[in-house]
């Protein structure tokens, strides 16, 4: 043990001696291991800022959302021709919500062009009624001071309202609409919520920030319409979603009488593929930044093994003459091992500071002011992005270290020693 | 080794050392006896390419034998691994160089210490050691000073003091006179003398005569073999 101690104790003594007379070089090393880490967390971090924007926007209008849309049958079944229209109604959401506790469904009707009036302001806008559940999975979340509509409110048909961010602007402008009456087709509907804000890239008839949503028995009272535009089935996990299609599928061919194989009835939009594939495209869009962070890293450190190849070729002499002295070969190497390692530690350090501080400076930049941001995200830093970058660092400035150091053990003292 | 006397401080038998660069083979040494004993002062000399330096290479632990049996101190060394050989350098051969050979960026006495870092020698016994050898060969006034700041036969001087830090068996110069002016080298060898009489073994390199005949005994070296190996006193 006392042989390792000492060991430590000389290769830190040499490590001090060769730290303190290369400030210059030490600095300049450095800084390019920083630059590199700079350069590998800021591209990760935008990457990251990206994808979770950009999962954000996608999934602004719900995750693990099937949308069925009812069409005709297009098989014969059970000595009915093909060709009739299957058209689920408001009364059969409840029962088949009751086949199928785990998964949320919901019904949904739609008037494109309802007449919106408050004060002097007249506009046209989208009216969907529906049920409830419709509001968490949908992400409509109120802003504060208000709420989306709950059971009672569908139960009783009140006339409430829960209002798109944009399309409230439009009717109230700068007034708070929770608490107001707006006209609805000439009827009175007190407005209970208006949604968040939120930046939404893929919907099915139109963003939510321009609808007005009613109660979907509301709906039916005022325009005596009982027929689905569309069923939607939310589950809790994406796996979940496949079987609760079937399900859906199963229960409305026993109510309508078609072939439950029947692809065509219902025109299906299952969001979780479209997840899936977006994840996979962002997982290879990582890669493709971590795999440029580091090469960018690898120069740095190429640099690095580069100045200290040229140290051991300007030091063979001095290396020789502390072989003479009777230094061990791993008292040669440590040092240099030593010195590659800390230069990478504290480059790698500075440009972690550095990075965190650009991030976080960037974070703090109002987001509803770029329009840009509202896309590309915030560049955030994450716990594997940095373990990455540790261990990215770490080896190479091992290999830094080690790779000149072994040409300083491979040094014959007999041949440095003589004088010329 | 009963028939080398208990005092042999070198005992070298039958020593070759062959250099094999791929194409062609170079004997270099072909079979050097070599006995040193403590307290003798010993020069080689030879004509360049004779086989001298290899030879001190060899009893330095620079190098190892291609054949034959070495003792330093007592000790087989003709067989060990590199880092006991440099555990042997350290503690039982004390070297002098013509080029000094002393770490330009740290100071005398640092570079005076050197050997002791490798010893382990602790740190206050180290600072200790130092300061006496440096007073010893007259630098006591120069010790924070870097080889640059010094003249020739301070940095000799210097050299010589690290030569002696760990106390080794024998000091092995290679033409410690041969980078000086005559003023400088001569006190070299005043130093030198005053080592030996101090009781100290050592084997000086040189094909400086003056050097030479101030040891106690001549070993020429000429094509690898020993030709002459004389008391001093029979140097014409």
């Amino acid at each position: 043990m006392s042989a390792g101690r000492r060991d430590i104790g000389v290769v830190l003594h040499l490590f001090m001696g060769s730290a303190r007379l290369q400030k210059k070089r030490a600095f300049l090393t450095i800084a390019s291991i920083a630059w590199g880490t700079v350069t590998i967390l800021l591209l990760l971090a935008f990457g990251e800022g990206l994808k979770r924007q950009f999962a954000r926007n996608e999934r602004a209008m719900g995750e693990n959302l099937a949308i069925c849309w009812p069409g005709e049958s297009s098989k014969i079944w059970k000595g009915l021709p093909e060709g009739r229209p299957i058209q689920p109604r408001i009364d059969d959401i409840p029962t088949l919500q009751a086949r199928m506790p785990d998964v949320k469904v919901w019904g949904e009707m739609t008037s494109s062009r309802a007449l919106l009036q408050y004060a002097r302001k007249a506009v046209n806008g989208r009216l969907i009624g529906t049920n409830y559940v419709y509001g968490d999975p949908r992400k409509h979340y109120p802003k504060p001071g208000g709420r989306f509509f709950g059971p009672q409110d569908e139960e009783q048909k009140r006339r409430v309202a829960f209002m798109g961010s944009e399309i409230a602007e439009d009717v109230f402008g700068k007034e708070e609409p929770v608490g107001r009456t707006v006209l609805i087709n000439g009827s009175p509907f007190t407005v209970i919520g208006v949604m968040q804000k939120k930046t939404q890239t893929s919907t099915y008839g139109g963003p939510d920030k321009n609808h007005v949503v009613i109660p979907i028995s509301t709906f039916r009272a005022l325009f005596g319409r009982d027929r689905l535009n569309v069923v939607v089935l939310h589950t809790e996990t994406e796996d979940e979603m496949d079987g609760a299609i079937e399900r859906m599928k199963q229960y409305f061919a026993g109510r309508y009488s078609f072939d439950p194989k029947d692809e065509r009835v219902f025109g299906i939009w299952n969001t979780v593929k479209g997840q899936r594939i977006s994840g996979k495209i962002f997982l290879g869009m990582e890669m493709f930044f971590g795999i440029i962070g580091a090469l960018t890293l690898i120069i740095g450190c190429v640099g690095v093994a580069n100045i200290m190849y040229a140290v051991v070729k300007e030091r063979t002499r001095e290396i020789g003459v502390k072989m003479a002295l009777g230094a061990r070969r791993g008292w040669i190497t440590g040092p240099f091992i030593l010195e590659g390692l800390s230069y990478t530690l504290v480059g790698g350090l500075a440009g972690a500071v550095i990075a965190i501080v650009i991030v976080t400076v960037l974070g703090a930049l109002p987001q509803d002011k770029m329009k840009v941001l509202e896309f590309m995200g915030q560049p955030t830093l994450s716990w594997p992005i940095g373990a990455a970058t540790v261990a990215i660092l770490g080896t190479a400035g091992l290999l830094a270290g080690y790779f000149p150091a072994r040409r300083a053990a491979a040094i014959d003292p007999a041949a440095t020693l003589r004088y010329e | 080794m009963a028939d080398a006397g208990t005092d042999a401080i070198i005992e070298m038998r039958e020593i070759r050392k062959v250099y094999d660069t791929g194409k062609i083979k170079v004997e270099a040494l072909k079979g050097i006896d070599l006995t040193v004993a403590r307290g003798e002062f010993v020069a080689i000399v030879g004509p360049s390419g004779s086989g001298k330096s290899t030879l001190m290479n060899l009893i330095g632990c620079l190098d190892t034998p291609s054949g034959g049996r070495y003792r330093l101190g007592g000790e087989d060394v003709s067989k060990l691994d590199r880092d006991a050989l440099a555990d042997v350098r350290n503690r039982r051969v004390g070297f002098v160089f013509q080029g000094f050979n002393l770490l330009p960026q740290i100071s005398a006495f640092e570079n005076v210490e050197m050997p002791l870092v490798f010893g382990g020698v602790s740190v206050g016994e180290r600072r200790e050691r130092v300061r006496v050898l440096l007073e010893k060969v007259g630098l006591g006034d120069r010790m924070e000073h870097k080889p640059t700041e010094l003249s020739g036969g301070q940095m000799q001087r210097v050299a010589i003091a690290r030569a002696l830090a760990m106390g080794p068996d024998v000091v092995l110069a290679d033409e410690p006179t041969g980078n000086l002016d005559t003023s400088a080298g001569g006190d070299i060898m005043q130093l030198f003398a005053e080592l030996w009489q101090q009781g100290k073994t050592l084997v000086v390199i040189t094909h400086d005569m003056t050097l030479a005949r101030r040891a106690s005994r001549v070993v020429e070296v000429r094509d690898g073999r020993i030709i002459r190996d004389v008391a001093s006193e029979e140097v014409a």
